[in-house]
């Protein structure tokens, strides 16, 4: 694959195929077994199932793609993903739920008030910590005490207001709303939040060795996450918000539509299938335009000088340093775009669930999870990460009924009411958690480049 | 006088047993972290796993001991079954360094491989405990409740303020001081615990003063194995065991690990304390204090509380992300930094 055979050549001059034709074979053979897979899905279960899982399968794509510009560009490993994925999905929820006029009048101001204290204390922090450099310990108590009068100040700033903000109709809003903008935008949006925060942690975190960027990102994430789950006045908190206004028709409206009907006397489907199946659909559509515009963009961005500037960064950050590349500034950029990537995918979807609930951001799912789609379809690689996106999300959801499935084969021999049968069923939806542990482990001990693996260039 | 005893029976009440507790768990976690990280050089993200692996384990052993009608009470008959809770976590440490981590090593992987490999081994394990005991919440505490109650301390002293020890508390404490003075034992004053030291600090030069490489690395994950087992079983046995808690202990311990000094055996006890004792503190309701040290009302009707109860967990991370700040190498220099 790394050098064109002669036959190859000749190949490729008879019917102009590119010159890495048998890896595109290759990956064309995976990609058609992936569609096969889902096709079988559609057949087995339900239409509908196939579609969800589709839709599924582009979002985590999407996400994998953003921690492959990270890790395999870059090498740079961000455990914070489930904090990014969040941050998109809240971007959903200012964007495009309905501004609340009266929470805004009740504690606007206050809140106001009290985050710009906050920006103006953590302005003045870093101008002291610049300034005091050679006052030694000195510094600390400083930045210490301006801590601690910019904290206290904010919270007698803020405190009232948001008492006042979650007193508003608290089964229905308690919050400040959002901006009222079609959900669509909430992409960008989502995108351009998780950039910034991106801005934030790398500022603090990428000067750290590899894996304790692991931790911090990790750590980062959680706290993001708290704020999510207990700033009331700004997501509900736990009390979820549901009901976000959708980029797509509503199943109610297309069930009344004329040309749906004639469509379905032609196809044998029933309304409620075929509407639900549309709405899909449609979703797919979007989701495919944002997955090949992303993958277009760093396929290019990774053919570029630039690419070739990232490869040598992380292939060996000393010898690229020596060359005058700023690996700093570099790696920075680069968890910035990663990042940005990740928290599209995050507000994509909270607007397929249609709802934004801070509960259900676990670290395994949103994080790890992710990891290794990363890892099992090939970091580096940009087909890589989202053919694992597809593999590995598939499987997370169909290692349950498979699991079932196998389980209830193996234990066919047994009583059906024997103890350790009615446990194993009980217990099959674990056997995800397994699977996707075995595949990593599988993956690196065996095939560590992943199912495409990286395209020497 | 009671002005200022109150307020203090309160904070002892509050703060310093629930702390001393909770800082005993993370202290012994974060010892099992730190051994892995000296001597085999990576952070072990699975370590939450492992103890949860071996609280299951004693939990189990628990039940079986329960069902022959042994106990000993008043103490929880869980402490009799750890020694079969800590060889069943040993055994699963030995078989995966034997499956997994050795081949690795081996292959003189970089430490990033590592973190990724023990991510795929937690997910394995936590999906083994998972469908072994189920993911639902267990309380196997049955011993007595109460060593101190609220109610006989006030009748004691005389005092408005209440006092109460859990057993659980007072036998995480003392097990964990046991257990820690054991091991500065074996790691100051045997053989083998100074090779092992010796190892940690330059393998090569342990290599060559003839110390067997696969026997340290057999007893690091002995320990660590035993220390997790403990921890987890002492968290569940104050708390109450619940698979999902134990994914999220991995950051405070690793908190812990890293504001101690990662690699330093003293610096992980001293930073479990100080994670504990910042989360209690940080988020502790000092109203009460206020109004008996300068009358009801002083300060106005606020809680008094620097942050809400809901982020007690997120302190862990805060401390964690200003050390790594701050001073990267934690309070006691860690090792390889």
């Amino acid at each position: 694959m790394n050098r064109p055979s002669e036959n190859a050549l000749a190949r490729q001059h008879i019917f102009n195929l590119p010159a890495d034709w048998p890896a595109h074979r290759r990956n064309l053979v995976l990609a058609c077994i992936m569609a096969l897979m889902l096709s079988f899905v559609g057949f087995v279960q339900s239409w509908n199932l196939a579609f969800s899982l589709l839709n599924m399968c582009l979002i985590s794509a999407i996400m994998s793609l953003g921690v492959n510009i990270q890790w395999g560009y870059a090498g740079l490993f961000n455990a914070g993903v489930m904090g990014f994925a969040a941050l998109g999905g809240l971007a959903a929820v200012l964007v495009s739920m309905d501004p609340v006029p009266a929470a805004w009048a009740a504690g606007g101001g206050g809140i106001g008030l009290g985050l710009v204290i906050g920006f103006v204390t953590i302005c003045i922090n870093i101008y002291l910590w610049k300034r005091a450099r050679s006052n030694g310990k000195k510094r600390y108590w400083l930045i210490g005490l301006v801590v601690v009068v910019g904290y206290s100040l904010m919270r007698l700033a803020i405190d009232p207001s948001v008492a006042a903000i979650e007193a508003v109709d608290p089964a229905m809003t308690g919050y400040l709303g959002g901006l009222g903008l079609p959900i669509v935008l909430s992409w960008l949006f989502g995108g351009l939040f998780a950039a910034a925060a991106a801005w934030v942690v790398g500022r603090i975190a990428l000067g750290l060795r590899s894996d304790y960027l692991a931790i911090a990102t990790l750590g980062i994430s959680e706290i993001i996450l708290y704020v999510l789950k207990f700033e009331d006045w700004l997501t509900r908190g736990v009390k979820n918000v549901n009901g976000l206004p959708r980029p797509v028709p509503y199943e109610v409206d297309l069930q009344e539509a004329a040309w749906l009907q004639e469509i379905i006397t032609q196809f044998n489907l029933s309304i409620i299938e075929a509407s639900s199946l549309l709405v899909k659909l449609c979703y797919a559509g979007l989701f495919l335009i944002v997955l090949l515009t992303i993958i277009w963009l760093s396929e290019s961005a990774l053919r570029g000088p630039w690419g070739r500037m990232m490869r040598a960064i992380r292939d060996n950050e000393v010898a690229a340093n020596a060359m005058g590349k700023n690996v700093t500034s570099r790696h920075l950029q680069v968890f910035i775009l990663g990042s940005a990537v990740i928290g599209i995918a995050g507000a994509m979807l909270v607007t397929l669930d249609g709802q934004f609930t801070p509960t259900s951001y676990q670290p395994l799912r949103f994080t790890f999870l992710i990891w290794v789609m990363v890892i099992v379809g090939g970091s580096g690689n940009n087909w890589g990460a989202v053919l694992g996106g597809f593999v590995v999300w598939f499987f997370w959801i169909e290692a349950e009924p498979i699991g079932l499935w196998l389980i209830t084969l193996l234990t066919s021999g047994m009583e059906p009411a024997h103890w350790l049968r009615l446990h194993l069923i009980e217990n099959a939806a674990h056997t995800r958690l397994i699977t996707m542990g075995l595949v990593l482990l599988l993956t690196l001990r065996f095939a560590p480049r992943g199912l495409i693996p990286e395209v020497k260039r | 006088m009671e002005m200022l005893l109150n307020p203090l029976v309160l904070l002892v009440n509050f703060i310093l047993i629930p702390g001393l507790a909770y800082g005993s768990q993370l202290a012994l976690g974060a010892l099992g972290v730190t051994m892995v990280y000296a001597v085999l050089n990576f952070s072990n993200f699975s370590h939450g796993e492992i103890m949860s692996f071996g609280a299951m384990v004693t939990i189990l052993a628990t039940y079986w001991l329960q069902s022959i009608g042994l106990s000993i009470s008043p103490l929880p008959t869980a402490l009799l079954a750890l020694p079969l809770g800590i060889l069943g976590s040993i055994s699963l440490c030995l078989l995966l360094d034997r499956l997994v981590f050795r081949f690795y090593r081996q292959q003189r992987a970089g430490s990033v491989t590592y973190l990724i490999v023990s991510i795929g081994v937690m997910f394995v394990i936590g999906g083994l405990i998972r469908f072994i005991i189920g993911p639902d919440d267990r309380n196997f505490n049955d011993g007595d409740r109460f060593l101190l109650k609220a109610r006989e301390f006030k009748e004691m002293s005389g005092l408005s303020e209440g006092l109460a020890i859990k057993s659980s508390q007072a036998i995480t404490v003392i097990t964990a001081f046991i257990v820690v003075a054991a091991i500065f034992w074996f790691l100051n004053r045997t053989r083998t615990g100074k090779s092992m030291r010796a190892y940690a600090d330059n393998q090569d030069l342990a290599l060559l003063s003839g110390i067997n490489p696969d026997r340290v690395v057999r007893i690091t994950w002995v320990i660590t194995a035993g220390l997790a087992a403990v921890a987890g079983t002492l968290y569940g046995l104050d708390k109450s065991y619940k698979p999902l808690v134990y994914l999220h202990l991995v950051l405070p311990i690793f908190a812990a690990a890293i504001v101690g000094g990662v690699g330093n055996p003293l610096g992980a006890i001293v930073g479990g304390f100080v994670i504990a004792f910042s989360e209690l503190l940080l988020t502790f309701a000092y109203k009460k204090v206020a109004a008996y040290l300068f009358g009801e009302g002083f300060f106005g009707d606020g809680l008094l509380q620097i942050l809400s109860t809901d982020y007690k967990f997120a302190v862990s991370f805060m401390i964690l992300v200003v050390v790594l700040l701050v001073k990267p190498t934690g309070i006691f220099s860690g090792k390889s930094l």
